[in-house]
């Protein structure tokens, strides 16, 4: 009864909305707008007086909006339709949720979307009044020759490097690290563990601003270097585009370690010991046992981990920002030499105003990220069929 | 002890290997402890200024510490810290509610919608944050949630609205209760709620307690939202954009050592917690019903 009363509820709401304002939001979604804000001289008061146009983006998130309340509408009538009010009832806890994401996600999303094949960019001043473009932002992007061509391949390539980097580096080491603590000679475990673990309790974000300051031309770490004589000058960490890359993969090693280790740790002790103790006999070393068995077993259970983690680097914001800020940059580029797509893509949005360049590098990177789950699922899985572990 | 003198004669090579370890352990330890030391000297730093020409302090106060927590002209703390925490929980309550209604939806019941559902969180993970954030600020301009007060409901609902998509670790230790449970209980007449509420979630303290952690944590540690967000609202600044904006140019003269005195107070208690947290999150991945 309750529920009859907030289906017809909501769509009385649709109808209102649709004749209010709905319709003419989609009738205006194929033009974006005509009307330029307008420039009058009045004669009388000795002023210009300003109409107001069509603002284009308004008129986009409108048509957005109304695109998918249609749909929605559309889903409650096809579940009336069937009578499902049983399969409703079971899911009716997911409701809210689902409205959040639908709202603050999916709409969002779409709207970004459609913005990459638009013309809403502050080159040219289309800020206010902008038009559908095709596709030709992503030929711009694609376009080895072009300049913004040649910084998304630079960008591209750097973000592909720092993102194998950090994941397969912190991988590792932290499992190397792991071992050594773990081993049956090593005294004082519980006090290793304790001064890595100290790390990850600082908030990453104020982590990376001290690292950044203690990286400074005059920062904690080149007085130290200074004052102990093993350099003159200071070392340029953030100014020289090599060194600020290694930099920055250093300071994401020092941040990531000590989580792989924390992670790893159990998982490193359910390795069955026959699989050491076998190829011992056989005269393995250290060296062969750690590449024929450690790391094969631990790929084999934690592809997972790695391929989220591999996808957590590509997206990881926070350290390019906070670190270099994406510098050093050259002269004209808006993209620096450390930056990663997703830092690039701020600067377009948010610096630049390069509105559908931006959701164009956006989409890129969801391309790329798509491809490179979908590829390493497909050889995680078959790597497992072909060679069971247990 | 033959045994032991035996094996003592054995490893000469073994005793340098275990030697070269620990010395190798002691210089990575203390790459990863100086800068937490340092952090920490530095706040209690008596010389003004950001940058001297040594590395450790040459004299301590408290003052850092009091220009912090009572300078409230220039960069107010106490009012970032009280917005951050009203922030944090709000934000809190509302995706723990989200997080778990969603992991208990998807672990528990059977509909059409399951699969894509799963499969759709999946992939909108997969498109980076900030991709969103431009066109989540024109909707809540569009809402009018994007000047004064409105900035903290709208930070609210940016860090909550779409936690239904982090149900994953939550639905995996749901998945470990076993079903007959529920079904016993629905057979004496509860309803699906009073399952949920009753059952389920007494049953699932650790993973409760995770996700209230980590959704209160979150506003303290974000820092890119809060900024595209707030803008020059130096009244809805949170902590993190206040510790930010102490190391400008502007202020970084003046701030330096609050800046460290700053990030050793808030790291106190996310250490804590974090912790804190851990314990549950193990605890968490063991599963449900012991036995």
């Amino acid at each position: 009864m309750v529920k009859g009363i907030l289906v017809f509820l909501i769509e009385v709401a649709f109808c209102l909305y649709m004749i209010m304002s709905g319709f003419h939001s989609l009738a205006q979604l194929p033009s974006l707008g005509t009307e330029a804000q307008g420039k009058v001289w009045n004669e009388a008061k000795q002023i210009y007086e300003y109409s107001t146009g069509d603002n284009s983006q308004q008129i986009l998130l409108a048509g957005v909006v109304t695109c998918f309340a249609i749909a929605a509408i559309a889903v409650l009538w096809v579940l009336q339709m069937r009578q499902s009010f049983s399969l409703q009832k079971r899911i009716e806890l997911m409701s809210l949720p689902c409205l959040g994401i639908l709202v603050f996600n999916v709409v969002p999303l779409v709207y970004m979307i459609s913005m990459a094949f638009t013309t809403y960019s502050k080159e040219g001043e289309h800020l206010i009044l902008f038009d559908w473009d095709g596709i030709h932002q992503f030929q711009r992007v694609l376009n080895m020759n072009g300049n913004i061509g040649r910084q998304f391949w630079h960008v591209l390539g750097w973000t592909i490097t720092w993102a194998i980097f950090a994941t397969f580096l912190n991988y590792i080491l932290g499992m190397v690290l792991a071992m050594v603590i773990n081993r049956k000679d090593t005294k004082g475990k519980a006090f290793w563990r304790f001064c890595f673990v100290l790390s990850i309790a600082v908030p990453q974000f104020v982590t990376l601003m001290i690292m950044n300051i203690m990286l400074q031309p005059s920062g904690a770490v080149n007085v130290l270097l200074q004052n102990l004589g093993l350099i003159s000058e200071p070392i340029p960490f953030w100014t020289n585009a090599m060194i600020a890359r290694i930099t920055i993969i250093g300071i994401n090693l020092w941040v990531g370690i000590p989580y792989t280790m924390l992670q790893v740790t159990g998982i490193l002790q359910n390795i069955p010991s026959e699989l050491y103790e076998a190829a011992r006999m056989d005269g393995a070393g250290p060296m062969r046992i750690f590449f024929k068995i450690t790391l094969p077993y631990m790929l084999f259970v934690t592809a997972p981990y790695l391929i989220s983690s591999f996808v957590g680097n590509i997206n990881n914001f926070n350290v390019i920002y906070l670190l270099s800020g994406g510098g050093p940059t050259r002269v004209g580029d808006t993209a620096g030499q450390t930056d990663l797509l997703v830092t690039w893509l701020y600067k377009l949005t948010i610096d630049q105003q390069y509105y559908n360049l931006g959701a164009v590098i956006g989409i890129m990177t969801f391309v790329i990220l798509t491809v490179v789950t979908l590829v390493t699922y497909r050889n995680s899985s078959s790597y497992k069929n072909e060679e069971a572990f247990m | 002890m033959d045994n032991q003198m035996a094996k003592n004669k054995l490893s000469p090579r073994r005793r340098v290997i275990n030697l070269l370890v620990h010395a190798l352990l002691a210089v990575l330890a203390l790459i990863w402890v100086l800068p937490i030391v340092w952090i920490v000297l530095t706040s209690f730093r008596a010389e003004p200024g950001a940058y001297t020409k040594t590395f450790l302090p040459q004299g301590y106060t408290l003052n850092n510490y009091v220009k912090l927590l009572t300078d409230r002209n220039v960069l107010n703390f106490p009012r970032m810290f009280k917005n951050t925490l009203i922030i944090s929980i709000f934000s809190c309550t509302i995706s723990t509610f989200f997080v778990l209604s969603v992991a208990y939806s998807l672990s528990r019941m059977r509909f059409a919608f399951r699969k894509p559902y799963m499969n759709l969180a999946m992939i909108l993970g997969l498109f980076p944050g900030f991709m969103t954030m431009v066109a989540q600020y024109f909707i809540l301009k569009a809402m009018g949630l994007t000047e004064g007060a409105g900035i903290r409901i709208g930070l609210i609902v940016v860090y909550s609205a779409c936690t239904g998509l982090g149900f994953q670790i939550s639905k995996g230790f749901f998945d470990t209760i076993p079903k007959s449970i529920d079904e016993a209980a629905i057979m004496d007449g509860a309803t699906q709620w009073q399952v949920f509420t009753r059952i389920t979630l007494p049953l699932s303290k650790p993973i409760v307690i995770y996700t209230v952690m980590t959704a209160f944590m979150a506003p303290w540690v974000d820092f890119i939202f809060a900024k595209v967000l707030c803008r020059a609202n130096a009244s809805q600044f949170t902590v993190a954009i206040g510790l930010w904006n102490m190391l400008q140019k502007e202020y970084i003269y003046q701030w330096y050592t609050c800046f460290a005195a700053g990030a050793v107070l808030i790291s106190i208690p996310i250490a804590a917690l974090f912790l804190y947290m851990q314990k549950f999150y193990v605890e968490g991945m063991s599963g449900a019903v012991k036995g």
